[in-house]
């Protein structure tokens, strides 16, 4: 019974999308009020009834109502509570579901938090949302029905994939859904903005906190995703440039070229159609994303089915979007030209250069990403495309982006003096070059990539800092206090996510220098020594929980003679799916982290154990940490809310004259 | 700077770095493609030696042994037709039995030994590999081809 209720709760939204994607089209196009307004409680309402299915759907989860199909498929009895409510999202029809309920999540915050725009432009923000939302909503129900019953019910489920029954399995998801789904509002904006032929500073200033957000959400989503990776999957590694992993970091670099442009947009009217259409191809290449890990054509833990409707499905849904924007933006970009002319040494020549270079880099991905599918689809071979195609396309594209990173921020809009920006920032690089040198030197791993890394990581940091100081400089009269809250929260935002990104390089370069790893065999009472580490090997004990049995492994670590740390590596059995699993252990420190797994047993008494050390990579997170915070310190700028007030008495304004 | 030199400056930046990137992708693409071979096409010489490739198939029943020194494992990967013996040094992905799919990275020796770097197993229970199964379903028809 819940389960037909959620599937009619379903077939409702379907129909308020499409009331929502057509209703105030028409309003806008022949400018009547009354049909613009429907658009806003359409989504409204569409926002309950999806949260209404989704809550039917996680309550034949919770329930263990194995006659609904999805959840025999994907659930147990037995399966701890919290892994059964994301078990709702960790399959392919649920997670669509989670994929609408996102989209309706993000409609209503625009309908929300952006009630000052003019009435015809939201009522087409809105339609296009509309009409997105119709599309999945429609896959969903038509391709991909969560809630089909199996009849006869089975008595036991087949319980979540045991990969995926993991805390950072919790967030990964709806955090990369909202990064993905987010972009379809910086979409709409820029599809409205086609439409009604209005692209000015004012679209850019109300498109940016969206862009921002989406961003941030996507950055961190991408995080959880690559931790969950570094210690669920027991390579160790924190990055592989599998293709799902590319689906999502392709709308990441574009949307970081957004961000970007955006901000030239607003501040000098420039770069219109630019924005635009990285707006398309953002999301564009968060639908690519789903159509990749969705339609099983890789083979991955994210590819959950193999039903050839559904990938065409989402491959017509994304030619659809693609080609209807592309045609909509030859068709009125001509009109949108224009913006403030700048001279080659500006901040907007390098935010220009930048943009170009990362759409370049997201390119090079897209191609390593889809070329063995194109020759697979025609019958060329198989091949694959592996990370060093993707390392020796990406680093070399990737160092100018970091230099001219740095020097963005010190450079006046418009026009610079070259000469004069050399001079300020000659001291920073001379300093960052002897510092990449020393460090390596010190670290005893004197190669180009180490030296590279460090004097990027050193440049950006030192630049970063000589920008703060010089920042500060500008009001020498005022206290230093007055001085550090004049700061708008969006130049912070800037400054922490360029830190960021200096603290990420920090990480990515010494885990590639200084990684070490070793294969032991140990029995009871032996030990084996890694670096400054000395591990001793106190046998392995069968441990039950709820869905699993493991053989639990217990290393006691010592540093020189004192005692760090007890470290217990599983090996599990899932009961129900009869899946062997590896569970590490780690020990997190700012330095370093240990991480030991849990090999073959070799005899009755013998295992092999995996012990490795991975210097700096909490950096790598700390580095997305800190930029996902500069992108909330951005969206919050008081300008964005300042709007509100501002455009209010201009309104009455215009009424009075 | 004249408008039409600030232009030409401008389009020569774009076309040098579009060059410099399409060159960076030719070099990439034809020193890291690696491509994939079916056990069958190993054992009729249609593989590459010294090159890395990749076979998949089925891990045969009954093949997987350690070297005394506990770290090499010596395992054959088969599509039903044909079986090439395999070795690696190192610890294999939990989902790594016999008689399941996995996929192999490394190069051919000239003795017909598969000397492997990595190895990739499914994730989950359900799905195989998809390029373990295409081996098979290749040796399958072939199979069958045979028959008729």
């Amino acid at each position: 019974m819940i389960a037909e209720l959620g599937h009619f709760a379903l077939i409702l939204a379907l129909v308020l999308s499409l009331v929502q994607g057509l209703v105030p089209m028409i309003g806008a196009n022949r400018n009547r009020i009354a049909l613009m307004a429907v658009g806003r409680p359409a989504a409204q309402g569409q926002l309950v009834f999806l949260v209404i299915s989704f809550a039917c759907l996680t309550y034949a989860f919770i329930t263990s109502d194995f006659s609904v199909r999805l959840a025999a498929a994907n659930s147990h009895s037995q399966t701890p509570l919290i892994y059964k409510i994301t078990g709702v999202w960790g399959n392919h029809e649920g997670s669509l579901l989670l994929w609408a309920l996102s989209l309706s999540l993000w409609t209503v915050a625009v309908t929300v938090f952006s009630r000052d725009l003019p009435e015809a432009f939201m009522a087409r923000v809105l339609g296009v949302l509309g009409w997105i939302s119709a599309g999945f909503i429609s896959f969903t129900l038509f391709t991909s029905n969560p809630f089909e019953r199996l009849l006869p019910a089975v008595a036991e489920g087949r319980d979540l994939n045991p990969l995926l029954q993991d805390p950072g399995m919790i967030i990964h998801p709806p955090l990369l859904y909202m990064g993905y789904v987010g972009f379809s509002v910086a979409f709409a904006f820029a599809i409205a903005a086609l439409l009604t032929g209005r692209l000015d500073a004012a679209w850019a200033r109300w498109s940016r906190p969206w862009t921002t957000v989406a961003w941030v959400f996507l950055t961190a989503g991408i995080a959880v995703g690559s931790g969950w990776a570094y210690y669920e999957l027991g390579w160790g590694g924190w990055w592989f440039w599998d293709p799902v992993e590319n689906a999502s970091f392709m709308p990441w670099l574009l949307g970081t070229a957004l961000m970007h442009s955006l901000a030239v947009t607003e501040k000098r009217g420039a770069f219109r159609s630019w924005t635009i259409l990285l707006a398309i191809g953002a999301f564009s290449l968060s639908l690519l994303g789903t159509f990749l890990v969705r339609s099983g054509v890789i083979t991955s833990v994210h590819a959950f089915a193999v039903d050839p409707a559904r990938g065409l499905y989402i491959l017509a849904l994304l030619v659809l979007v693609i080609g209807i924007s592309l045609v909509l933006f030859a068709w009125r970009a001509p009109k949108l030209a224009g913006g403030g002319s700048f001279d080659l040494v500006s901040r907007d020549s390098s935010l220009l250069a930048n943009n170009v270079l990362l759409a370049v880099v997201t390119g090079a991905v897209l191609l390593g990403t889809l070329y063995p599918l194109f020759l697979d689809a025609l019958n060329l071979g198989k091949i694959s495309v592996g990370p060093p195609y993707f390392e020796a396309t990406f680093v070399p594209l990737m160092v100018p982006v970091v230099l001219l990173m740095v020097v963005a921020p010190f450079m006046r809009w418009k026009k610079d003096d070259l000469p004069k920006t050399l001079r300020k920032l000659g001291p920073a690089f001379g300093a960052s070059i002897i510092v990449g040198f020393l460090v390596a030197f010190v670290i005893d791993h004197v190669t180009w990539r180490t030296v590279l890394g460090l004097f990027l990581a050193a440049w950006v940091l030192i630049g970063s800092a000589q920008l703060l100081w010089s920042r500060l400089a500008e009001r020498p009269g005022a206290a230093a206090s007055n001085r550090l809250r004049g700061i708008p929260s969006a130049w912070w935002g800037m400054w922490l996510a360029h830190v960021g990104v200096g603290i990420f390089v920090i990480g990515v370069t010494m885990i590639g220098s200084l990684e070490s790893h070793t294969d032991v065999r140990m029995r009871d009472g032996q030990t084996a020594t890694i670096g400054k580490y000395t591990f001793v090997f106190q046998g392995v004990r069968e441990v039950q929980a709820s869905n699993y049995i493991a053989a639990q492994a217990k290393l006691q670590v010592f540093k020189g003679d004192r005692l760090l740390t007890t470290m217990t590596p599983e090996k599990r059995n899932y009961v129900a799916s009869a899946m062997p699993m590896t569970q590490v252990s780690l020990h997190i420190g700012p330095l370093r982290d240990l991480y030991v797994s849990l090999g073959d047993q070799l005899d009755s008494e013998t295992w092999l154990v995996n012990l490795h050390i991975k210097p700096f990579i909490s950096w790598i997170w700390a580095g997305c940490i800190l930029m996902a915070l500069g992108g909330i310190f951005a969206a919050s700028d008081k300008r964005y809310r300042r709007l509100a007030e501002r455009s209010a008495p201009a309104a009455a304004a215009r009424q009075a004259s | 700077m004249k408008p039409r030199s600030k232009r030409l400056i401008l389009l020569g930046s774009a076309v040098a770095l579009l060059v410099g990137a399409v060159a960076l992708v030719l070099t990439a693409f034809q020193q890291n493609l690696v491509f994939f071979h079916t056990p069958t096409e190993v054992a009729a010489g249609k593989a590459p030696v010294e090159r890395v490739f990749r076979i998949g198939g089925l891990v045969e029943e009954g093949s997987i042994a350690r070297n005394d020194d506990g770290y090499t494992v010596r395992f054959a990967i088969t599509d039903t037709a044909q079986v090439i013996p395999v070795t690696y040094r190192g610890s294999l992905p939990s989902m790594f039995q016999e008689g399941k799919g996995a996929v192999v990275q490394g190069k051919l020796t000239s003795d017909g030994l598969f000397v492997a770097t990595e190895v990739l197993a499914k994730h989950d229970e359900n799905y195989m590999p998809v390029e373990a199964q295409y081996a098979l379903d290749k040796a399958h028809q072939a199979n069958q081809t045979v028959q008729y």
